[in-house]
């Protein structure tokens, strides 16, 4: 990097799909070497540091070298390096360093061996990843902060793309990483898989961290775009990680076919102008037919571990019952209202019941329905949740109560942040259907 | 997300090779490389084929077709196998199939698969794929009512 001419003559042509060659292999190795970092230093913020510099010098020496045959370990080493670097400048070389230092000269020797290949120990590997999900969704950490800390440290997305994908300053982003670096740190988390008492809860967190951010992808909260799929995909992806590290886990391959039976529907999604299509209008034909069967797949895992339906897998379940029907008529409802008892059983909620409603209302009738969601209405809990508005609206229009209709629809319109939403729910209040 | 499928080719040489290394090798090497794809979340399916000798080909180049026996004298590479994955970008996808363990004479052939939307939409062909898939659909509908009532 002494000389900017002789730098640039020997990167290729492209520096852009150099840089998206270099973070292609961070996706796919970033969770490995973080983990791998944080068994070493015993300091998860201090391994996300060491491994974002290893990063950052591949990014200024890749373009021009090229990509080394084992990236990851090419990573590893280099953030080991800056680990010796760092602790030699604060005068710390400790026993710790030593070993690690003879670690570092030893799979240097063995990469040059026949094979190339580093020792490799899956379990292990695994076990430290399995630990870096849970640190990541520690339940110290706010909600935005567990999104954040997942997406970059196990899904491998820097700190541009989370910001792209939030429509969020990079700055911000990067703040909330910084600061959840810091809290881990003043709690103490241990980098470990948490205790079995603690277990579920736990895993429900982490469950839960990557639902938030399958659903932010495809029913964006805010901002104009009502879809940003990329994200749901990821969540995806991070979901089918989960489920290997942990396949005797039921809810996990429930999540996993949820997902999958959920995504399965997004080729219809929206019209030529980006607007939400309804379930009810949506061609039908465009839904993934792979993703369906996967995801069926899933939830035949989930049911073969034999211990129940979880909410994720009857959400799943519900979702497939959805996916299998050739149209709204041809759905078969009464299944429908019957998963989502089951789910009001295992995870009470108004959004739930609010679902349900919908159901009744295919199963025995608008009226049947309606008097469900006015329950609800009265009961307040839901009274700030757009959705609720939209479902009176569309069941009061169904029983020929146009005015009425037009005013939930109005009051369904006053309460969503999503500016597209918001416009295909006035139009609906200004002619009540 | 992007769906590519890495398409595993070799030259006759290469498969005859292949049948001389270790067989717990070769299936240890395969075994790793597809586990570490279904742990990275992006493998989607993977068939190996048999032998080609148990394969045959219908060739469309006369009027009717004609279908001849493998292995295919003339071929200079033979499909093997293949994968399909799931992947953020076309570099992504290059990544992976670097890391596929093949030796000489063997080659991926990595391509993208379409979307439904790479199609023109009012082509009457494609209408009608679009229609096939709805068949499935329904398949599957009666396949999932079947289940329900044995459940």
């Amino acid at each position: 990097m002494t000389d900017e001419t002789d730098a640039a003559a020997a990167r290729p042509a492209d520096p852009e799909s150099a840089r998206r060659a270099v973070a292609a292999v961070w996706r796919i190795e970033s969770a490995r070497i973080v983990a791998t970092l944080t068994r070493m230093v015993g300091d998860f913020a201090l391994a996300e540091d060491l491994a974002q510099d290893a990063l950052a010098e591949a990014l200024a020496q890749w373009p021009a070298s090229g990509i080394p045959s084992n990236p990851g370990a090419w990573l590893t080493a280099v953030a080991k390096r800056r680990a010796i670097d760092g602790w030699r400048r604060r005068e710390r070389y400790d026993e710790r360093l030593a070993a690690i230092a003879h670690d570092l000269e030893r799979e240097q020797a063995e990469a040059t061996d026949a094979t190339g290949d580093l020792p490799y120990d899956p379990d292990a590997i695994d076990d430290d990843v399995l630990r870096l999900v849970f640190v990541s969704c520690h339940p110290v950490l706010s909600r935005e902060a567990r999104v954040a800390l997942t997406l970059r440290v196990v899904g491998g997305l820097t700190t541009e793309e989370i910001a792209r994908a939030f429509l969020t300053p990079v700055s911000t982003v990067q703040q909330r990483i910084v600061r959840a670096k810091k809290a881990l740190g003043a709690a103490g988390v241990p980098f470990e898989v948490p205790p079995r008492d603690e277990y579920p809860e736990r895993l429900g967190t982490v469950l839960g961290v990557l639902y938030l951010i399958f659903n932010e992808g495809h029913s964006a909260s805010a901002g104009s775009d009502l879809m940003r799929p990329e994200l749901s995909r990821e969540a995806l992806r991070l979901a089918r990680v989960l489920a290997s590290l942990v396949p005797r886990e039921p809810e996990v391959h429930g999540l996993v076919a949820l997902m999958e039976l959920t995504a399965a529907r997004f080729p219809a999604r929206l019209d030529a102008n980006g607007d939400a299509v309804l379930l009810a209008d949506q061609d039908r034909r465009r839904w993934d037919r792979s993703a369906i069967t996967r995801g069926r797949a899933a939830l035949a895992r989930a049911d073969a571990l034999g211990r129940g339906r979880g909410p994720y897998a009857l959400q799943a379940a519900i979702a497939e019952q959805h996916d299998v029907a050739a149209s709204v008529d041809d759905t078969d409802w009464a299944a429908i209202v019957a998963l989502y008892e089951a789910l009001g059983q295992v995870a009470p909620s108004p959004v739930v019941e609010l679902n349900r409603a919908v159901a009744v209302a295919m199963a025995d009738g608008p009226e049947a329905g309606l008097a469900i969601v006015d329950e609800l209405a009265a009961d307040g809990r839901l009274a700030r949740y757009h959705p609720l508005h939209a479902v009176r609206g569309e069941l009061l229009e169904r029983l020929g109560r146009a005015d009425d209709a037009r005013e939930a629809f109005a009051e369904s319109a006053r309460l969503t942040a999503n500016e597209r939403e918001r416009a295909v729910l006035l139009a609906r209040a200004a002619t009540g259907r | 997300m992007t769906k590519y499928m890495m398409i595993m080719r070799a030259t006759d040489d290469a498969v005859e090779a292949f049948q001389d290394m270790p067989f717990d090798e070769v299936i240890a090497a395969m075994g790793r490389y597809n586990e570490e794809m279904m742990k990275a979340g992006i493998m989607l399916a993977g068939e190996g084929l048999s032998d080609a000798s148990e394969g045959f080909v219908v060739d469309f180049t006369a009027e009717a077709p004609l279908v001849t026996d493998g292995p295919y004298g003339e071929t200079k590479e033979l499909f093997n196998g293949f994968w399909i994955i799931d992947v953020a970008s076309k570099e992504e996808a290059v990544e992976w199939a670097r890391r596929c363990p093949l030796g000489p004479g063997s080659k991926l052939e990595v391509r993208r698969v379409n979307d439904i939307e790479d199609f023109p939409q009012d082509n009457e062909w494609i209408r009608k794929e679009v229609g096939w898939r709805a068949e499935q659909a329904e398949r599957l509908a009666a396949d999932a009512r079947r289940g329900a009532a044995q459940a």
